[in-house]
């Protein structure tokens, strides 16, 4: 018995501090909101119970809708081009025997630069007066967008952004696809599949599990969507501030980079009502989790198994 | 694992036995792949290309639709020091990543190695929270550590950043573990038989082996501060003397209503050191993206 409490003792004191992080840094803050989350407050004054109105008040808020519609954009547009650029270049570098090297590293580069510095590039780029991109665009006499600077054109310009800096996913890509036995493809081969064939029946499946890995971070990475919509918004609206003070320019122009996180710190932060941030901050905890058991319900490296 | 990582960074030549009829074919494939490979890797460097072109003008050909310098200007590198609060920007940025990157490395591994190697009764439980932990979008908790630390006085600096690296950080104790299962456990076996104690078999063996992996963690949460915007901003924003790149860019303009070319020279700094690191690091890099990622 000595021994065996012993042994707890050692295996706590290595995880002593991870526990005393997940209780200060998660549980208590999720605890906290999820009470706050039925309370009315600001800065200035203490939380007063008023039951379910903050989830009330979400069924009629016109700016929460429309955030939600951006976040749902991204979602089903952001997800699914990530995914397939990933998977198209990592399908191209495999396709080389030499050099692959240099492109992979030129691939992967964009997503080492910070998120701020990134939207500034590419605000510049895509600046509808005197950017390049448009500059080119007109020489072969095509009128070119207002990219940031058009409701229509912000989302698929954020769109672009985020392709730009695809590097990470590519690498899980590709690690993926050279993990495919090269006798698969030979035996294919012989049997006179042509690529795309091998694709879809020797690739396709091997990847399928890495692929809802992508889809699943991906979605949760765009919930939670915030420092590129902020910044191109400030950036491209010719504003740019910070602190409670850049919720000024969310969502420019018209509203239409106006994601949910924007949404949920312009109430707590601008607005200071407190109680209703903490409600749409639970509800957007109740989506990520359910993204979440999907992963954890499939994925065996996610297992508390050794592997 | 390492065979894997060999062809992810290097792919061996292959010897190619083809018949003479063959050989235009392939040789006519080659060449298709190569053209689309280097049209895509002009897209992806332009943007930086074109940033670094911008930050060599002068300030009025900065304001033109102009890709080429009519003069150079690399003094613009120095004015942006002088002229600017970047070098202030830069300290505050490096003082945050260096200090969460340690800390986070110190705190993170004893956990990571336990939920690894260690058995105990609600190891799984813990797993699991650790991934919930990670994978929870960080506005969730916001508001009440906001008030949290404003209780304490602590908004307007850097505190609210490093304070929580003492205690360890979810994707970094996930990423640890990943490594730390690739050791084969007889060698932790052969240590405890020698009479080590599970702390100095942690210190003596597992960690010289555990290298790379480590390397790979500190690099991410190094590049994840230095890239950080959101807890910048929400709590130094207050407080100009706290900010950090990141925070300083996003706000340049404000400061320096018509100097394009600085502010675009002060984004390739801001950029560059990250560049420099992955070149020397390219190898842990990859290793630390495969680990995250690729066991299905």
């Amino acid at each position: 018995m000595g021994v065996r409490l012993r042994r707890g003792a050692i295996t706590f004191s290595f995880l002593a501090p991870a526990l005393i992080g997940i209780a200060a840094f998660f549980v208590y803050p999720l605890i906290s909101a999820v009470y706050f989350s039925f309370t009315k407050f600001d800065l200035l004054s203490v939380p007063q119970w008023v039951g379910l109105d903050n989830y009330r008040r979400m069924a009629d808020d016109p700016f929460l809708l429309q955030a939600v519609r951006n976040t749902l954009w991204m979602v089903a547009v952001f997800v699914p081009v990530r995914i397939l650029g990933a998977i198209g270049l990592s399908m191209l570098l495999v396709q080389f025997k030499r050099g692959a090297g240099i492109y992979r590293t030129i691939f992967y580069l964009p997503a080492l630069i910070p998120p701020v510095a990134a939207t500034i590039a590419f605000v510049y780029l895509l600046k509808p007066g005197t950017g390049p991109v448009n500059h080119l665009l007109e020489m072969v006499g095509v009128d070119g967008p207002l990219w940031f600077n058009s409701p229509a054109w912000a989302k698929p310009s954020l769109v672009l952004l985020g392709l730009w800096g695809i590097g990470e996913l590519m690498i899980i890509f590709l690690a993926a696809v050279l993990g495919v036995p090269e006798s698969l493809y030979e035996a294919a081969s012989l049997d006179g599949a042509n690529a795309w064939h091998k694709f879809r029946s020797i690739t396709l499946p091997t990847i399928r599990p890495v692929i809802l890995f992508a889809a699943v971070t991906g979605v949760i990475y765009t919930l939670q969507y915030f420092d590129q919509a902020a910044v191109a918004g400030s950036i491209a609206s010719g504003q740019a501030t910070v602190g409670a003070g850049i919720s000024q320019s969310f969502g420019y122009p018209e509203g239409s980079t106006f994601t949910y996180p924007l949404w949920l710190y312009t109430v707590g932060f601008r607005y200071s009502a407190l109680g209703y941030a903490n409600a749409l901050a639970i509800a957007l905890f109740a989506v990520a989790l359910g993204v979440t058991v999907i992963l954890l319900r499939r994925a065996k490296a996610f297992s508390g198994e050794e592997s | 694992m390492t065979a894997l990582l060999d062809r992810l960074l290097d792919r061996p030549v292959a010897p190619v036995a083809a018949p003479r009829t063959e050989k235009r074919r392939i040789r006519l494939d080659w060449i298709a792949r190569h053209s689309i490979a280097i049209a895509l890797a002009i897209m992806f460097l332009t943007p930086v290309v074109y940033l670094v072109l911008l930050s060599l003008m002068t300030s009025d050909q900065a304001l033109t639709s102009d890709y080429w310098p009519n003069s150079w200007h690399p003094e613009n590198y120095l004015k942006v020091f002088q002229a600017t609060p970047l070098p202030h920007y830069l300290l505050n940025t490096m003082i945050y990543a260096v200090s969460a990157t340690v800390l986070t490395l110190a705190s993170s591994v004893p956990a990571a190695y336990a939920l690894a190697k260690l058995k105990f009764r609600g190891r799984n439980l813990m797993f699991l929270t650790v991934i919930c932990v990670m994978m929870l979008p960080p506005q969730v908790v916001t508001v009440p550590l906001y008030l949290m630390w404003a209780r304490y006085g602590l908004t307007g600096s850097l505190w609210p950043l490093i304070i929580p690296t003492l205690f360890g950080d979810a994707f970094c104790i996930f990423l640890l573990r990943q490594f730390l299962l690739t050791i084969p456990s007889e060698y932790l076996d052969a240590a405890r038989v020698d009479g080590c104690g599970e702390w100095r078999t942690l210190l003596r063996v597992v960690l010289p082996m555990a290298r790379p992996g480590i390397a790979a963690a500190g690099l991410f949460q190094f590049f994840f501060c230095w890239n950080d915007y959101y807890g910048p901003l929400l709590y130094t924003s207050e407080n100009e003397s706290s900010w950090t790149l990141s925070l300083g860019l996003a706000s340049f303009r404000t400061v320096h209503h018509v100097d394009w070319n600085l502010v675009t020279a002060a984004t390739v700094l801001a950029m560059a050191p990250l560049i420099i690191i992955f070149f020397f690091a390219q190898r842990s890099f990859v290793q630390g993206i495969t680990l995250t990622g690729f066991k299905g």
